[in-house]
């Protein structure tokens, strides 16, 4: 580890902080329709879907009319794959995705995962990227703000039914914040010279006389909502390791604070619409504790290096510098790692299944966590509220009243419908790994022997379930059995707490809100971070050590003692 | 008829209040009650340890099996027994709370032994009754009750008084007055009327009795589960549900390079890694925090209220008997101008003589003490003036004079004319300082005042700033006027008081509280207070009070003590931290756990994971075991924390987190670490592993 490795993390990570308070309360301000600067085509929305913005919807019309919305994109995307060789805006002539993979993709985009069983610069036309990809970038990012903010009303106050208006949520948090910082961050991005263009790719000749086609296409924009939007579907196949996506530290600076920016802001945004900015500041001082934690186990993995490599001497001083790249170094790329998967993002600038194993361990731990450190916009808020209730649950008794949060009380239907929201992961990561690792026809996609070879399978499924999209690497996904099997843990792991989440806020608006006295649990003190943070790591990790134990941990040990497999 | 109840369990409830927590013929019931607990149909009620039960019955089966065919079988019979042992341990932590109870419940049942009443058949006509048992009374029957009788079954008195002795049910043998109207006309069956007679309005059915509440409740039969406890209970099936899931697709996972371990050793770890500490004590400490509440004399008709008690926000607390010593007292005697304090003493005290109150009694004994004035025997052809209402004032007409006191302005203005300006600032003087003046007159003319105070209990404010930490306001009721209120208020440390308090009054402050959302706990004992005492969370209904307020509210107390809400709060807080305490302490185990298990189970698969074995374990087969064992023997060590409930001394939320976070949570890190380290040991030291 060196100092300016730590001083560019520093950077990063202090920019966003920075950013998150003004972005929290511009938030809050959009969520309670105080930003209108673009009226007159809001109201065209609204006239085109025949909605009533000013209606508020409870728990059960919020969640179907967001269903129905995620659905049809769903099968809009499927079509648009399924048949993007006859659709206009191909000039490479790509041909129409196989069932399979359509609904890997589909199922992908629409969860805010964006896994990809596929290489974009082969496999999509223009159109698909465009019409298709990008589009479900802005829905499913809004969308996971959306509920976001229907569950922070539910905190707000007492006994109401009305969560907001779903569509009214979606075309703000679309148009008045993902739109505009996406443009210019996308601008941002050309300038940093990632492409933008609807050419076909070009053909160029060698130093060495042979030829090389060099894709290009409309990436910049694209890059810069996969990005904010926590989405992570690379343009290009490597995602932000591929030199136009992510050419230099700048635009690495510009995406690694874009992955971070949002999430963390809505903490404070929390904070703003419960009319306690200090509670948004404990969750957002938890989320930036696993984050720099996280940074810094991977950074003093990754500089420490490969024990092999320094056994034989052949080790640099760099660390361990394989599937990285050299404009990153091992710095950018640790932080990369760590705030991809806690943030639910995907994307990648180095190959995590080169990492050392305590290296890639933090990234799939960051993820089977919960995606709340800081999560994907919008899902890692309502996932740490479920986090907060169970902290609140356990430790709140020992104050010696029936525990509450904000004034709410937690009783056994939050209980209830918190834990249904934390069983999805280990029950969709571990059951389909336990399947994979016995199934041939798994088994056969996997590239190495040994718990590496477990890590990879087990990472699949995590970043499945945990919406995130990265890939460790290693496994060759694009099968009937892997299409199908990650893409039921992506819509589970998505869907599957959304709707007890939003039963949960429609439990939690329905009632009252008690006031506090010096006898309430405090909820914003640094005792209650480091609680908050014990009972992530114990109820969201402990379930995932003996799978840990059998992969990463296991790797690590047996690596230290020479051995490869 | 033999009537008198050779027992008084109310008695025994306080003899047992700073008892032993366990002797010998209730571990030796509780020990046959855990074995019949088991029964799958009745632990089913909870997850935990039910899964437990499969568990062990999964792993003996494959024990037997294994000795059968001859194969290794002592590990596997090893695991199996301390498994059952856990499960055996966790039906005894709940039939040992139930058998506290339950000794309780054999006292309370003597007294309700088979009684014939005397049903009236015509109301206006007690001469013409019949008898009829106890068990047949129907609701809405008139009933005499004679000196002599027990009291068949709970109702009004309709007509006549009597004085009852109701130490079956309070404890208490002193004899109360029951009369018709008014605030004392409930009485409770199976009490004894000791002397008079009195006609009772049958108000309960047989079997839903007082007491026969009162038996189901200490025994535990009519336990339903708090919504607390049923949310926990939810919690601890979640994660449950979680580690089985977590242990079974072990199989599959450890199958990729290697051996699935065996199914003793999943069950091993899956057992260890529920919470089974917590699961198997949680119904105790439910029954026990009842019982705790018995002991103090005080009945809730339900845990839920208890658990209410626990979160209340807003005290209401009656300024008589609760903050001051039930009556005022007096405390000076100020003569007008021309007048010695002498005279005034001498007057007030023949004024005083007829005078049955506390407040008379306190005025003879006060000018004994001060001025050593001996009260002489009510002269003959004396004639007493009693107090009224509309008078409001009091005297003695002797040959020698006539003496009068009462309220300053009655009985100025019955004397007519003005009073010097130097005794209406000494009355002022007394009005704002808290007490009551009263005027004392001879022969129409005007001595001066007795100044009566009303004396705060000792220890109260105290009470008051601890309650103030816990972050409950404390408001006083009181009928006096806002200035003499304010000035009790300031003395005695109170957060707000209500002055001039009618019911009414009571009821708006009440719903005003709940609307700001605050929780907010009473007491009554009278029929006007019912209302308040419903609306309220927690009402506490005094013993001594009418049926309708004990029927508003959700505990009675059985002393009448109306500061015993105190005490009810400090239980309802101490019931959910034990509750929490054991929860964090039972889930902080499993880092541990982990350590001891986990190397064990795959260390034949990757030697290298030895280096987890932190603690030096001996061999994978005494880690696993160690760990079991330890899961089983901490429940049984925490079962008198259980019972007892965790220490609990007033303070902020803030400060009660933190030490509770300290012992439980980074405690429960670190016990098993301690604990399985010293059973491996043992283990070894005894060769059996």
């Amino acid at each position: 580890m060196t100092a300016i490795g730590w001083a560019q993390i520093a950077l990063i990570l202090g920019l966003v902080v920075a950013t998150a308070v003004p972005l929290g309360r511009y938030t809050a301000a959009v969520a309670a329709g105080r930003v209108a600067f673009l009226a007159p085509v809001e109201r065209l929305f609204y006239a085109a879907g025949g909605v009533d913005p000013a209606r508020g919807m409870g728990w059960k019309a919020y969640t179907l009319a967001m269903l129905a919305s995620n659905a049809v994109g769903f099968l809009l995307l499927y079509a648009i794959l399924r048949l993007q060789g006859v659709l206009p805006l191909n000039p490479e002539g790509v041909g129409g995705q196989s069932a399979w993979l359509a609904f890997n993709t589909a199922v992908s985009f629409t969860t805010n995962t964006n896994w990809q069983a596929y290489s974009g610069e082969s496999g999509l036309s223009y159109f698909s990227q465009m019409a298709g990809l990008t589009v479900q970038n802005f829905l499913s990012a809004s969308t996971g703000i959306a509920l976001a903010l229907a569950l922070s009303r539910a905190f707000a106050s007492g006994a109401v039914q009305d969560l907001g208006n779903y569509w009214a949520d979606l075309v703000r948090i679309t148009l008045y914040l993902l739109l505009p910082l996406a443009l210019l961050l996308g601008l941002l991005l050309v300038a940093g010279g990632v492409p933008q263009s609807l050419s076909p790719y070009v053909q160029a000749a060698t130093l060495e006389g042979g030829t090389q086609t060099i894709p290009l296409g409309p990436a910049a924009f694209q890059v810069a909502i996969k990005q904010l939007g926590t989405n992570g579907g690379g343009f290009f196949g490597v995602n932000s390791a591929h030199p136009f996506e992510n050419p230099t530290p700048w635009t690495n600076l510009l995406q690694c604070w874009a992955i971070l920016a949002i999430p963390l802001a809505l903490a404070l945004t929390f904070g703003h619409i419960v009319r306690d900015i200090r509670q948004g500041w404990a969750l957002l001082a938890v989320m930036m504790g696993f984050v720099v934690a996280g940074v810094a186990i991977v950074y003093a993995a990754e500089a420490g290096g490969n024990p092999l490599h320094m056994a034989a001497g052949v080790e640099l001083a760099t660390g361990n510098m394989e599937g990285k790249d050299v404009r990153f170094g091992v710095a950018l790329s640790s932080l990369w790692a760590v705030a991809t998967t806690g943030a639910s993002n995907g994307s990648v600038n180095a190959m995590l299944d080169s990492f050392t194993p305590l290296g890639g361990l933090v990234p799939m731990l960051m993820i089977q966590l919960g995606e709340v450190l800081p999560g994907g916009v919008g899902s890692g808020l309502y996932g740490m509220l479920v986090f907060v209730l169970l902290a609140v649950f356990v430790a709140g008794l020992m104050v010696g009243r029936t525990p509450e949060y904000l004034g709410k009380k937690v009783g056994a239907k939050e209980v209830k419908l918190a834990m249904l929201a934390v069983l999805i992961l280990p029950a969709f990561i571990l059951g389909f790994a336990a399947v994979a690792a016995v199934l041939p026809v798994a088994t056969a996609s996997v590239q190495d022997a040994g718990p590496h070879g477990l890590s990879e399978i087990l990472y699949a499924y995590t970043s499945g379930a945990g919406n995130n999209g990265s890939a460790f690497g290693g496994l060759t996904a694009d099968t009937p059995w892997f299409n199908t099997t990650i893409g039921l843990a992506m819509l589970f792991g998505r869907y599957g707490v959304i709707v007890p989440v939003m039963a949960l806020a429609g439990a939690i608006a329905a009632k009252p809100k008690l006031a506090a006295s010096t006898g309430t649990f405090p909820t914003h003190t640094p005792l209650f971070i480091g609680l908050l943070a014990g009972v992530i790591l114990i109820l969201g990790g402990l379930q995932f050590m003996p799978a840990l134990a059998l992969g990463p941990v296991a790797e690590h040990l047996v690596l230290a003692a020479g051995k490869t497999f | 008829m033999d009537a008198t109840p050779a027992f008084h369990p109310g008695e025994a409830r306080r003899a047992a209040r700073g008892g032993a927590l366990l002797n010998g013929p209730i571990i030796r019931r509780a020990m046959l009650d855990a074995i019949v607990k088991l029964d799958p149909r009745r632990l089913v009620r909870n997850p935990v340890i039910f899964v437990t039960e499969v568990v062990s019955i999964l792993v003996t089966i494959l024990a037997v099996r294994a000795a059968a065919l001859g194969e290794p079988w002592a590990f596997q019979a090893g695991i199996a027994l301390w498994l059952w042992l856990t499960v055996l341990f966790a039906t005894f932590a709940e039939a040992a709370a139930e058998g506290r109870g339950r000794a309780q419940a054999d006292s309370l049942r003597r007294a309700r032994t088979e009684t014939q009443a005397k049903l009236l058949l015509r109301g206006d006509d007690r001469t013409l009754w019949q008898p009829r048992a106890a068990t047949e009374l129907r609701v809405g029957e008139l009933v005499l009750v004679e000196a002599g009788d027990l009291i068949p079954s709970d109702g009004e008195v309709v007509e006549g008084i009597a004085s009852v002795n109701e130490a079956a049910v309070t404890g208490e043998s002193a004899p109360v007055i029951r009369e018709s109207g008014g605030d004392r006309s409930a009485v409770t069956g199976g009490t004894l009327v000791v002397s008079d007679w009195i006609v009772v309005r049958i108000t309960a059915a047989p079997g839903s009795t007082f007491l026969d509440r009162m038996i189901s409740l200490v025994e535990g039969a009519a336990r339903q589960k708090t919504p607390n406890e049923i949310a926990l209970d939810i919690l601890l099936a979640g994660m449950t549900i979680i580690f089985l899931i977590a242990v079974a697709t072990l199989v599959g996972l450890a199958s990729w390079n290697g051996q699935p371990p065996s199914v003793a050793v999943l069950a091993a770890l899956l057992v260890t890694l529920i919470p089974t500490t917590i699961g198997g004590l949680l119904s105790a400490i439910g029954i026990a925090g009842m019982d705790r509440l018995v002991r103090f004399n005080v009945l809730a008709t339900s845990g839920r209220a208890v658990e209410a008690a626990g979160d209340v926000d807003v005290l209401l607390l009656d300024k008589t008997g609760t903050i001051t010593l039930g009556n005022r007292q007096a405390a000076g005697f100020i003569p007008v101008p021309g007048v010695s304090e002498r005279e005034v003493a001498e007057a007030a005290v023949l004024s005083s003589l007829a005078d049955e109150t506390p407040e008379g009694r306190s005025i003879l004994a006060f000018a004994r003490q001060r001025h050593g004035i001996a009260a002489p025997a009510l002269p003959e052809g004396a004639r007493v003036i009693p107090f009224t209402a509309q008078t409001r004032i009091s005297g003695l007409d002797l040959p020698h004079g006539a003496f009068r006191k009462g309220a300053v302005d009655a009985l100025l203005r019955s004397l007519g004319g003005e009073a010097p300006a130097e005794f209406r600032a000494d009355v002022d003087r007394i009005a704002r300082a808290g007490g009551t003046p009263l005027a004392v007159a001879r022969d129409g003319r005007l001595l001066g005042a007795i100044e009566l105070k009303d004396i705060v209990k000792t220890g109260m404010r105290a009470r008051f700033d601890a309650l103030r930490k816990m972050g409950i306001r404390t408001v006083m009721v009181t009928g006096d006027n806002r200035l003499t209120a304010a000035a009790i208020a300031a003395e005695a440390g109170v957060d707000d008081f209500i002055a001039e308090a009618t019911p009414e009054d009571k009821l708006a402050y009440i719903r005003e509280a709940q609307a700001e959302g605050r929780l907010v706990a009473m007491v009554g004992d009278g029929t006007n207070d019912a209302p308040a005492l419903a609306q309220a969370d927690v009402g506490l209904a005094m013993q001594t009070g009418t049926q309708a307020a004990r029927e508003a509210g959700n505990m009675v107390d059985l002393d009448s003590d109306p500061t015993k809400l105190i005490e009810v709060v400090e239980i309802g807080k101490q019931l959910l931290i034990t509750r929490g305490a054991l929860t964090t302490f039972s889930i902080a185990n499993d880092v541990a756990k982990y350590f001891a298990i986990l190397p064990a189970i795959f260390v034949a698969s990757y030697p290298e994971l030895g280096a987890l074995n932190v603690m030096g374990l001996a061999s994978p087969e005494s880690a696993i075991l160690s760990a079991v064992i330890f899961n089983a023997l901490v429940i049984v060590a925490l079962v008198p924390l259980a019972l007892r409930g965790v220490r609990y001394a007033p303070a902020g939320a803030a400060a009660l987190l933190r030490r509770n976070l300290l012992i439980y949570g980074l405690g429960g890190v670190a016990a098993p670490f301690l604990g399985i380290k010293i059973i491996d040991v043992l283990l070894v030291l005894l060769g059996l592993a």
